[in-house]
């Protein structure tokens, strides 16, 4: 295939054209600026901070994780301030209280068996913390914080120590790893299994940062890709690109709270097998 | 066929295949869920939170496959 100018302009089709993929990457992206909807010549530039190469810089995924932190702060705070003091509770301390209820006795409990009370002030923070982050992604304005793989590698490797802190606080340093093998194996079997179980054991993480990664970027490529119908297509394009893009939307309140419960629950199952394993 | 291009078209083909595995996946999911509902539809919402837990498992290998196929279209 000869190279003709036109496969040089492949991405982009001519000046100032608009440029579908480079638009949904600019919104999904990290950023070292601030912006504001609807003044887009406002960009608040935030501050660069880089530390031996290694680039620490608040970014807008750093403020929206620190707007979310505060959120949470002030709500939980402000609810538990009177618990266990008789007082009746009111309607917001209701309503987290179901999810934290569920959290503690659903998940933590049933997934960990006893000792199980230790992790749930862990296990309410990653769901609590993850919930907050997809659902104030949705908000017009904002960005979703686990959008970005730092944030969930982050999480995940968080998640990473506390399965192994788990294990070795149950049973010392070494013998949670003998744990990985189950007794009364054929000796052939104990090296294999023991590679499987040890390469699984970081596998598993990984798998938690990437499906909460991909299911949260998916879904604001999709809403992002449906408005961008709109530009490529013209106007005749405005009804289905608004009907797909608002039910995507609305579907990913749903996929938040879900990936949310998952990412939890998941943990909470590994600490589990981890604390106390079946074997 | 220069590289760029054999990029997109291996980002595009490899999602459409993995969609296609979560598709099926999920309507096995679903399918099993309809048939324990039927049997016995006072466990209706048991079986419901169920099948949305299995569900996300399986789109979440599915969008594993379409990370990488974006990797490949930004690549190009």
């Amino acid at each position: 295939m000869t190279q003709t100018p036109a496969t040089h302009e492949a991405g982009g089709h001519a000046e100032g054209a608009f440029n579908p993929g480079e638009s949904i990457m600019h919104h999904i992206r990290d950023s070292h600026e601030l912006e504001i909807p609807f003044f887009p010549e406002v960009r608040i530039p935030l501050p660069e901070w880089h530390v031996f190469g290694v680039d620490l810089s608040i970014t807008k995924h750093v403020v929206m994780m620190w707007i979310v932190s505060a959120i949470l702060l002030l709500v939980f705070g402000w609810v538990g301030r009177r618990v266990g003091s008789g007082h009746v509770p009111g309607r917001l301390r209701s309503a987290l209280e179901v999810m934290v209820v569920y959290i503690r006795d659903e998940v933590a409990r049933k997934a960990i068996g006893p000792g199980a009370d230790r992790y749930v002030g862990y296990l309410l923070t990653t769901f609590f913390f993850i919930l907050l982050c997809n659902l104030l992604g949705l908000v017009p304005g904002m960005s979703t914080a686990t959008g970005n793989i730092s944030v969930t590698a982050s999480l995940a490797i968080v998640a990473f120590l506390m399965i192994q802190f788990a294990g070795i606080r149950e049973y010392g340093f070494f013998k949670h790893f003998k744990n990985l093998v189950p007794s009364g194996l054929p000796g052939w079997l104990v090296l294999p299994m023991f590679g499987v179980e040890f390469i699984s054991m970081f596998v598993k993480p990984f798998a938690l940062c990437v499906r909460l990664f991909a299911n949260m970027m998916a879904g604001h490529v999709v809403i992002l890709a449906f408005i961008s119908l709109i530009f490529i297509l013209g106007a005749v394009a405005v009804p289905v690109a608004i009907f797909f893009a608002l039910f995507v939307h609305l579907l990913e309140l749903l996929i938040g709270t879900l990936q949310a419960y998952i990412f939890t629950m998941l943990t909470a199952s590994f600490i589990g097998m981890s604390a106390h394993p079946a074997h | 066929m220069e590289t760029a291009a054999l990029a997109w078209l291996g980002a595009g083909i490899g999602a459409g295949i993995a969609i296609v595995g979560g598709g099926i996946g999920i309507g096995l999911v679903g399918a099993g869920a309809m048939h324990g509902i039927a049997r016995q539809p006072q466990s209706a919402a048991t079986i419901q939170t169920a099948m949305l837990i299995a569900a996300a498992f399986i789109e979440g290998i599915a969008l594993f496959a379409l990370v990488i196929c974006f990797m490949l279209y930004l690549k190009a």
